[in-house]
């Protein structure tokens, strides 16, 4: 069976350059870099090796405005509760896009039980924040605006260089969380005027284990993690050394190969959406049409009637690797705050299905997964009582509503005696 | 790969790959549809009723794997019993005969229950002398 990675959202399979890089810092070059001998010092060069990688990749001025964590969660945890703490006599305000990821999400669910105040801006239907309403949110107490430069979910751009430009002109530092577009997208820190970046290597094709967060020599931020004074007494705690050197050669290699690579994914993405279009009908694609509005990885699809964990096991069992936001996969049984976010109908959010692309992906992988998808839609659509009551009218479309019958969350809300969300 | 890793146990991949029972039948004698409100999911059981014993069971679902699992299992388990023994059919047995559910999943066997006590609610509202002859009806779930 064709085997079709497409969660590469999730993690990627590391280079075998990124690999042989690493080897030799599990065994032969094993030192502790806050050793003082030869077996120390020769890490430590690896390490300053590792951040000056990083800095190109993002555009940072100098490798010592690069801190090394364990992954991009802890990265956020660090920006903000970092920034938070470091702040606290100014003000206890952070502002926030509302379509986040959790880790930013939950980190200021953690702060608000603290005392602090957080607000979360709205976006636009397609996932872009509102910057009049961020604009309206920032505060004298602001000490923080957290905005991502790529949505996990959806895939949107957010227009990075007009929230720097509004964060400037209102003089609050900007954490910006690029782990879903690092590698993939060009950064520029100093462009947005970004005093926080932080991003992941896994997701371009380096190793798990190490996460990078870019912090402006101008923003204060504290340490969240106590111990030895590794990483400038920012991040305690021993550096993953062999992870860092493939980090970094990761990052090296992705900065060279970026327009190669996005060369290769962007055609694949509209080859899949408009193949998808095509065979599944009562299909959307949730945030911006493939261009310079979403990321040329991602792709977040609605397939009406059906339920998306449903749909996932069937891609797996087929050899296909996705996700979803429907609340079936999640352990809170709740849907994607993102798609929530963007107001989505909770019947669309449960037939969702996310496919992101990476550079093993052919043209021949999207032309079986589009012929398998319409398969399995169709399957699924025979077992779903909502197909067969929209065929007899009972119920309408959302994607392509007929006029006839009422919708699936009032006829959901009448079987289950109450809305679902 | 070598080896095929599934998010459930072989049991509840089966019946989620090859369901029994799925569709509807023709002239029903009872018709139940529930919804779950925690996630979403909506599953419909229609039954024939014969000499007060269910003679067959179909369903259809909008859900998960382990919804679809559940209504398959659901469904097999009823075919055969009486109208009292089903009347006191329990999510716990299906849960039994699919090996197990993930906690987070059991819900989707209660939705299983839930259908199919809606489905023989609605013969008895259809049917009021068979009513008469069931006991239990009180304790059927709305």
């Amino acid at each position: 069976m064709r085997q079709v990675f497409l969660d590469h959202q999730s993690s990627t399979p590391v280079l075998p350059e990124v690999f042989d890089a690493m080897r030799p810092y599990f065994t032969e070059y094993f030192g502790n870099a806050s050793s003082l001998h030869q077996h120390g010092l020769r890490v430590r060069d690896a390490l300053k090796r590792a951040r000056q990688q990083m800095a190109s990749l993002i555009g940072a001025e100098s490798e010592e405005e690069i801190y090394f964590t364990s992954d991009g969660t802890e990265s956020s945890n660090l920006a903000i509760k970092g920034a938070a703490y470091a702040n606290e006599r100014k003000g206890k305000h952070l502002v926030i896009s509302a379509t986040e990821h959790p880790s930013v999400m939950n980190s200021l669910e953690f702060l608000e039980k603290q005392g602090w105040t957080c607000t979360r801006v709205g976006v636009t239907p397609q996932g872009t924040i509102r910057l009049d309403e961020l604009e309206a949110a920032i505060t004298p107490q602001t000490v923080l605006v957290a905005v991502h430069h790529v949505n996990h979910d959806i895939g949107t751009i957010q227009p990075m260089r007009e929230v720097g430009q509004l964060c400037a002109a209102k003089n609050v530092p900007l954490y910006v969380d690029c782990e879903a577009s690092a590698g993939w997208l060009p950064i520029d820190v100093k462009e947005w005027g970004a005093a926080m970046v932080s991003f992941s290597p896994h997701r371009f094709y380096g190793p798990k284990g190490v996460g990078v967060l870019y912090r402006n020599r101008k923003a204060r931020i504290v340490s969240v993690i106590h111990g030895g004074v590794q990483e400038g007494g920012r991040r305690a705690g021993t550096e993953n050394i062999p992870a860092i050197v493939g980090g970094g050669v990761a990052a090296e290699i992705a900065q060279e190969r970026l327009s190669q690579r996005v060369a290769h994914v962007a055609p694949l993405q509209k080859r899949l959406w408009e193949g998808l279009k095509l065979n599944v009908p009562y299909i959307q694609l949730n945030g911006p049409e493939p261009g310079p509005h979403r990321i040329s990885t991602n792709l977040n699809l609605s397939t009406e009637f059906i339920e998306g964990e449903g749909q996932l096991l069937l891609c797996d069992m087929n050899g296909i690797s996705v996700a979803s936001g429907s609340s079936c996969v999640s352990k809170s049984l709740k849907i994607s705050h993102v798609l929530g976010a963007i107001g989505l109908d909770h019947a669309l959010a449960q037939g969702n299905i996310i496919m992101t692309l990476g550079k093993a992906n052919t043209e021949a992988d999207i032309d079986y997964v589009v012929e398998t998808f319409a398969k399995i839609a169709s399957k699924l659509r025979g077992m779903s009582p909502m197909w067969d009551e929209f065929e007899h009218g009972v119920i309408d479309s959302v994607i392509a509503p007929t006029g006839r019958g009422k919708s699936f969350s009032q006829h959901a809300a009448e079987v289950s005696g109450k809305s679902a969300h | 790969m070598s080896e095929t890793y599934t998010l459930y146990n072989s049991t509840v991949m089966e019946h989620f790959m090859n369901p029994r029972n799925m569709g509807d039948l023709k002239d029903a004698d009872g018709v139940g549809e529930v919804g779950a409100a925690a996630c979403g999911d909506i599953m419909k059981i229609s039954l024939k009723i014969k000499d007060g014993r269910i003679e067959d069971a179909r369903f259809k679902t909008f859900g998960c794997g382990s919804a679809i699992a559940s209504s398959s299992m659901a469904t097999e388990l009823i075919k055969g019993r009486t109208i009292d023994e089903a009347m006191s059919f329990s999510n716990q047995e299906v849960v039994d005969a699919l090996g197990g559910l993930p906690p987070v999943k059991i819900h989707c066997s209660v939705l299983a229950e839930e259908a199919l006590k809606a489905a023989l609610e609605d013969y008895v509202k259809r049917n009021p002398s068979a009513a008469a002859k069931v006991a239990t009806t009180d304790s059927v779930a709305a």
